[in-house]
């Protein structure tokens, strides 16, 4: 048996007689049949509108809802506007108080103020920036809080959460090592793959060692970490504090006098802080075999000639100059994170701009740190 | 109270020529190696309120969800409106699913969308309906729940947790359904709010025919609007019958939740305020 065929689809019949206009509704006069029943509403109107008196006999209508009752109560006022007198027949009681309950009535839709878009625009751009300042002042005090929280923890050590750090450096660390060290190996092999490419013009392809060397350990390796790891792990920040913050669990710390900053900012900030430098080295040794593989099947430098070759083009702070930056950008994304995570409100909605905020605002800090490292770093000859 | 206990025996009396609407048969359900349903049979008739009551931990909420097919069975027989929903095809199954409300017991709004929203939500995907009269259909329903217009505009967050309640309700009668479930609808309202959600089930039960399946441990739900009582213990249904008969039970359980510290004060009260109903009026000297 198809449901189809369990329903009887609503029907209006028009029956004049010297008793007057009958209008005969039949069927199932339920949402079931969708705009089939508005259709027939609407006939009820068409049908009768012409006439004085009409009666809309309803000994056939198998069921009734509340929408078909509506849009009976709907046609019966309609009617009445144009002077139509009717009269509902043979109304079964339990369909009675249907009707009564569903009685016509204008409701009336919620104004919404119009305005002009020149100014909604200029309002939103206003809005905007004024939002951003105010993220930034936020973001100082933040940082300002995290400080003082880290001070306190160094001066009452047993107060610190180790287990909850250590916990902190498998997720973050241990576990993002394997993606770290494909994507890196894979963007060195395109860089060596590009240097010997485009220096073979010049007849300089072995140079492509020191660009892969420099521009790796320099720029790349960090670069590429941090990004990664701000999409892998700050997400994952913001979205656990976020929930927290829904169910009530920050403001149960807070009520027990638990500072959530010590106890759930300070080990993943600081858990991120450990672990970036530690991967950032990973990922320069990972780029740069994926470098020395690449030169050596498509430049014809052996490993031996890379190393060498290498040996030329670095040195110490080559290595230095990437590996300082990484707990600075821990830093940058381990507080976005978790600043976005606590101000996360009520619905699932906000969980999820948060998190994408989150994410991009740490991609995007990360590259303006970095740039503002390079030019640092070339103002101090490093 | 009276007109309600009279319900009752007309239940009673008319449980043979009734119609079926859930019947339950055996149901074993488990998760890892706990067995929560063991072997439980139960049956609600048509345009009955049956509440069902049990403790804590005892798998109410498992056996909606089982019948609601958000659980899976490990054996036993489910039917709703006389079919097995496991024997249907994906387009039957949905159109059974149309024919049910669920109110979840914390509401369960889509938080991204307004209350309007939510309402149509049902209407919108499972209907093709013009938007003026999804605009008072939705209207309307939020009248027969007892909530003002202004909240239609409303996100979920903005609402106050009867409020919630409401809505959720709004909503799973959105596509009036013949079967209503709903789990501790008055759970977290004030005894005010939860005297007012009681009647509004009761009303819109008779109003629109519904067959109310009530999960709850409000005893006041119990007394005033529910036409038959299912107590479920170890896993299985214990007792099922108009509420009376299970207060004359003698079962150890039913005893402590009936007539426990706060089960017990409740039904002496009422058994006084009936008693008082007996009584001729005191004369004043």
């Amino acid at each position: 048996m198809t449901v189809a065929a369990m329903q009887r689809p609503p029907k209006v019949a028009r029956q004049s007689s010297a008793a007057g206009v009958r209008l005969a509704l039949s069927g199932d006069w339920t949402l079931f049949a969708s705009h089939r029943l508005e259709e027939e509403g609407r006939r009820i109107v068409e049908e009768a509108r012409l006439d004085r008196m009409v009666a809309i006999d309803l000994s056939q209508v198998s069921q009734l809802d509340t929408a078909g009752a509506w849009l009976i109560n709907r046609a019966r006022h309609d009617l009445a506007r144009r002077d139509v007198a009717v009269t509902l027949e043979d109304v079964r009681p339990e369909y009675s108080t249907l009707l009564e309950e569903t009685h016509y009535r204008a409701f009336a839709a919620p104004s919404r103020p119009r305005f002009n878009v020149i100014f909604v625009l200029l309002a939103d751009f206003g809005e905007s920036i004024v939002d951003a300042l105010r993220e930034f002042y936020r973001g100082v005090g933040f940082l300002g809080e995290f400080v003082s929280s880290m001070i306190y923890v160094a001066a009452h050590p047993q107060r610190f959460r180790l287990t909850s750090l250590v916990a902190q450096i498998e997720l973050v660390g241990f576990r993002s090592v394997p993606i770290i060290v494909l994507i890196n190996i894979l963007v060195g092999g395109i860089v060596a793959q590009q240097g010997i490419f485009q220096l073979l013009k010049f007849g300089a392809s072995s140079y492509s060692v020191s660009l892969i060397g420099i521009l790796v350990l320099r720029e790349l390796g960090v670069l590429l970490t941090s990004i990664m790891i701000a999409g892998r792990s700050g997400s994952a920040i913001t979205a656990e504090l976020g929930s927290m913050k829904m169910r009530e669990e920050i403001d149960a710390l807070l009520v027990m006098g638990l500072s959530p900053i010590e106890v759930l900012i300070a080990p993943r900030v600081l858990g991120l802080v450990i672990s970036l430098p530690i991967l950032t080295f990973i990922a320069d040794i990972a780029a740069l075999f994926g470098g020395m593989v690449v030169s050596w099947w498509y430049g014809g430098i052996s490993p031996a000639a890379f190393a060498s070759l290498l040996k030329e083009a670095i040195a110490l702070h080559t290595f230095l100059v990437g590996i300082i930056k990484a707990p600075f950008m821990a830093l940058v994304i381990g507080l976005i994170a978790s600043m976005d995570g606590l101000a996360t409100q009520g619905s699932a909605e906000s969980l999820g701009r948060q998190v994408t905020s989150s994410v991009v605002k740490s991609i995007f800090m990360v590259i303006v740190m970095d740039g503002l490292f390079a030019v640092f770093f070339a103002a101090i000859d490093y | 109270m009276t007109s309600s206990s009279t319900h009752a025996n007309d239940v009673a009396q008319q449980r043979l020529n009734r119609d079926v609407v859930i019947s339950v048969r055996d149901l074993v359900v488990g998760f890892g190696d706990k067995t929560i349903m063991k072997g439980l049979s139960l049956d609600v008739y048509r345009g009955e309120v049956l509440g069902f009551v049990g403790g804590s931990g005892q798998g109410k909420s498992v056996l909606t969800r089982a019948i609601l097919g958000l659980v899976p069975t490990r054996g036993g027989a489910i039917r709703v409106f006389g079919q097995d929903r496991d024997a249907l095809a994906p387009l039957e199954r949905r159109a059974l699913e149309q024919r049910w409300g669920v109110l979840f017991q914390n509401g369960a709004l889509f938080s991204g969308l307004t209350v309007k929203q939510n309402i149509q939500m049902p209407m919108r995907e499972m209907r093709d309906l013009s938007q003026r009269l999804m605009d008072e259909l939705a209207m309307l329903k939020l009248e027969l729940v007892g909530l003002s217009p202004d909240a239609a505009d409303k996100f979920p967050s903005e609402l106050s947790g009867g409020m919630v309640k409401r809505a959720a309700l709004a909503r799973a009668l959105a596509l009036d359904p013949e079967l209503v479930f709903l789990d501790e609808p008055t759970s977290g309202l004030d005894p005010i709010s939860a005297a007012e959600f009681d009647e509004l089930i009761g009303t819109l039960q008779q109003t629109l025919g519904l067959t109310v399946f009530m999960v709850t441990h409000d005893l006041d739900s119990l007394y005033s609007i529910c036409d038959r009582v299912a107590a479920l213990a170890e896993g299985r249904v214990i007792a099922a019958g108009p509420l009376e008969t299970l207060l004359a039970s003698n079962h150890p359980w039913l005893k402590a939740y009936f007539h426990g510290v706060r089960g017990g004060r409740l039904t002496a009260a009422r058994v006084e305020q009936k008693d008082e109903q007996w009584k001729p009026a005191p004369t004043t000297p």
